[in-house]
């Protein structure tokens, strides 16, 4: 050890700076640098398995028919899981609809408007805890307020449940993603005679487009997943149906349904379902990526 | 039939300060400022950190306003209309006075949508090429950008991007530009273009400067107003004027000797 309290008188050979691996601290600092290495790839263990299984199950059993037929009738084979893939797509559509312009439009007022005020300070704290509340209680929601009134299961209840769990999660990153753009640029727009909402409309929104664009696909990718919210909201279909005010077929509730019966050739279709399901989530997220990865700030 | 004139006739006053104390909450930060400032002249606003000439400064687009709890009493006049009158639009306002801000800013975008910003808002009628070009050549930068004018003004030096801000607001044809401490994250040649510029631009605009380089204030300014602070019995420091007058007479043979103590560098 170097003792810290005495002058300095530098040393005369060469070797002053050379690295000795095996004192205690360079040791130490290589075991702690290496745990945090396992650590990170224990962390990734998991996403790298689910995706090799799904994978390995799935790909041998994409076919066309997987796209353009419907499920077949059980102890059946053959078929494909079609309209739960239009469904899905559907449903999908209708959160992303209702859940992304309350949500920018939520986080703008949060970050632009009522910065700082308990009012601000409620609403972050209800989109927190709605964050928290379980999905399946995302989908009474929906059920009490859209199939009861409606008095049926439909497309649209799905909607609305999956978009009660799009609206924290996109109101919430947009938000982190408004907030980071500078105060100087938003008065440098004051500054040459922009309104408030000109302000919002051509400085802090564009420059805010790639955090939106990531809130909006990690909330599509969280509730493209989701089973529980659509079982007694769009509920199932074993047909064709594109109507938003009918039951629907979707992929999650389908591979629900099929990885429960004991028939193989169900189970099979569960397995090419959940391999389509994750290439969705995947493709939506890299497109995202891709269309905004120039990030402003 | 000849009139005698007056061989050098006061030019006309544009902001006029009339007793003005400026607040923060119930902080009193600027106290009892009266002062004019002219036309076609390059105003610099010196003093020692805190003393209240970016408040000041500020107060003179409405900018203030922005910041909750600011208030101004006392008038300050643009043309002999008060600013802060309750018919007042402040965005109509920072449209005719337009500001510069000592930390380059330019929005994300490309250098061709910074500059035209304002003339975007503002529903600018003309040719935007022309606007581009006219605005980019009086703040010195058209050599430097015009081939790549589709680039983002964040990829420029921090000296461009000033003078990229500097382009922005001369685009919105303001008629006073603000500029608080716009060298200050500078180095010493982009300083030497902004204040080239500066002498260049006071032929169509009204500047005022907030500066801390006092060599910077006497190249540059027609009038130097200096601000000090004093402790008040509440044991916060309250900003005021001290003298303000031609920057010559400020810097040579001042009236006060607390401003020939800080021109000249003695100031405890
Ligand atoms: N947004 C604000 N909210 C509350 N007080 C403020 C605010 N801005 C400035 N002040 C206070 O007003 C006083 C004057 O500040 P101001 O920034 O105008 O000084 P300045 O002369 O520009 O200083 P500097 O030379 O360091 O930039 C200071 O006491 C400061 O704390
Ligand atoms: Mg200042």
């Amino acid at each position: 050890m170097t003792d810290i309290s005495q002058p300095h008188t530098p040393d005369t050979t060469n070797d002053q700076f050379r690295k000795i691996w095996t004192s205690p601290r360079n040791l130490f600092g290589l075991f702690m640098t290496g745990l945090t290495g396992l650590f990170a790839a224990i962390a990734i263990l998991p996403l790298a398995a689910i995706v090799i299984n799904v994978a390995s199950q799935g790909l041998p059993l994409i076919n066309l028919d997987l796209f353009t037929k419907l499920p077949p009738p059980p102890g059946l084979s053959g078929g494909g899981l079609g309209n739960a893939i239009v469904g899905t797509l559907i449903v999908l559509g209708v959160a992303f609809v209702i859940s992304t312009p309350i949500g920018v439009l939520g986080a703008v007022w949060l970050s632009e408007f009522g910065r700082g005020s308990k009012i601000a300070y409620w609403v972050r704290f209800s989109a927190n805890v709605l964050s928290g509340v379980p999905a399946i209680i995302a989908g009474l929601f929906s059920y009490t307020i859209v199939v009861m009134t409606m008095g049926t299961f439909s497309a649209f209840a799905g909607g609305v449940a999956l978009a009660v769990v799009m609206l924290p999660i996109v109101m919430r990153t947009t938000e982190e993603g408004l907030v980071l753009v500078p105060e100087e640029v938003r008065l440098a727009a004051f500054g040459l005679g922009a309104t408030r909402f000109e302000t919002v409309s051509r400085v802090v929104l564009p420059a805010a487009l790639p955090s939106i664009a990531t809130a909006v696909t990690l909330a599509l990718a969280r509730a493209g997943g989701e089973a529980a919210p659509l079982l007694f909201t769009a509920l199932n279909n074993n047909f064709w149906s594109t109507d938003l005010f009918r039951p629907i077929a979707t992929l999650s509730v389908q591979i629900y349904f099929f990885a429960i019966i004991p028939f193989k050739p169900q189970q099979e279709l569960a397995w090419a379902g959940a391999l389509v399901l994750l290439s969705i989530i995947l493709i939506v997220s890299i497109v995202s990526r891709f269309l905004t990865r120039r990030k402003s700030y | 039939m000849i009139m005698t004139r007056n061989p050098q006739p006061t030019p006309k006053v544009v902001l006029q300060v009339q007793n003005a104390s400026i607040f923060y909450g119930s902080f009193r930060a600027v106290r009892d400022v009266t002062m004019d400032i002219y036309a076609n002249e390059v105003t610099a606003l010196i003093g020692p950190s805190g003393c209240g000439k970016s408040t000041l400064l500020r107060c003179f687009n409405r900018m203030n306003d922005l910041v909750p709890g600011a208030r101004v009493e006392g008038k300050i006049t643009y043309h002999g209309k008060d600013l802060y009158a309750r018919d007042v639009d402040p965005v109509e306002v920072r449209r005719r006075i337009g500001m510069v801000f000592q930390k380059p800013n330019p929005f994300p975008k490309s250098i061709y949508d910074n500059v035209v910003f304002g003339a975007r808002v503002n529903k600018y009628k003309g040719d935007f090429d022309e606007l581009l070009e006219t605005s980019l050549r009086q703040a010195a930068l058209w050599d430097e950008v015009k081939d790549k004018l589709q680039e983002s003004g964040l990829s420029l030096s921090g000296g461009q991007q000033q003078r990229l801000c500097i382009a922005r607001a001369i685009a919105t044809k303001p008629d006073v530009i603000l500029m608080d401490e716009p060298c200050s994250a500078l180095d010493p040649i982009s300083t030497l273009k902004i204040e080239e510029l500066i002498h260049e631009l006071k032929q169509n605009y009204t500047i005022v400067i907030v500066t801390h380089n006092m060599q910077q204030a006497t190249r540059v300014s027609d009038r130097t107003a200096f601000f000090n602070a004093e402790a008040t019995e509440q044991g916060n420091r309250v900003g005021y004027l001290v003298e303000y007058d031609h920057t010559s007479v400020i810097f040579n043979n001042p009236k006060q000797k607390a401003t020939m103590d800080y021109v000249s560098g003695r100031f405890g």
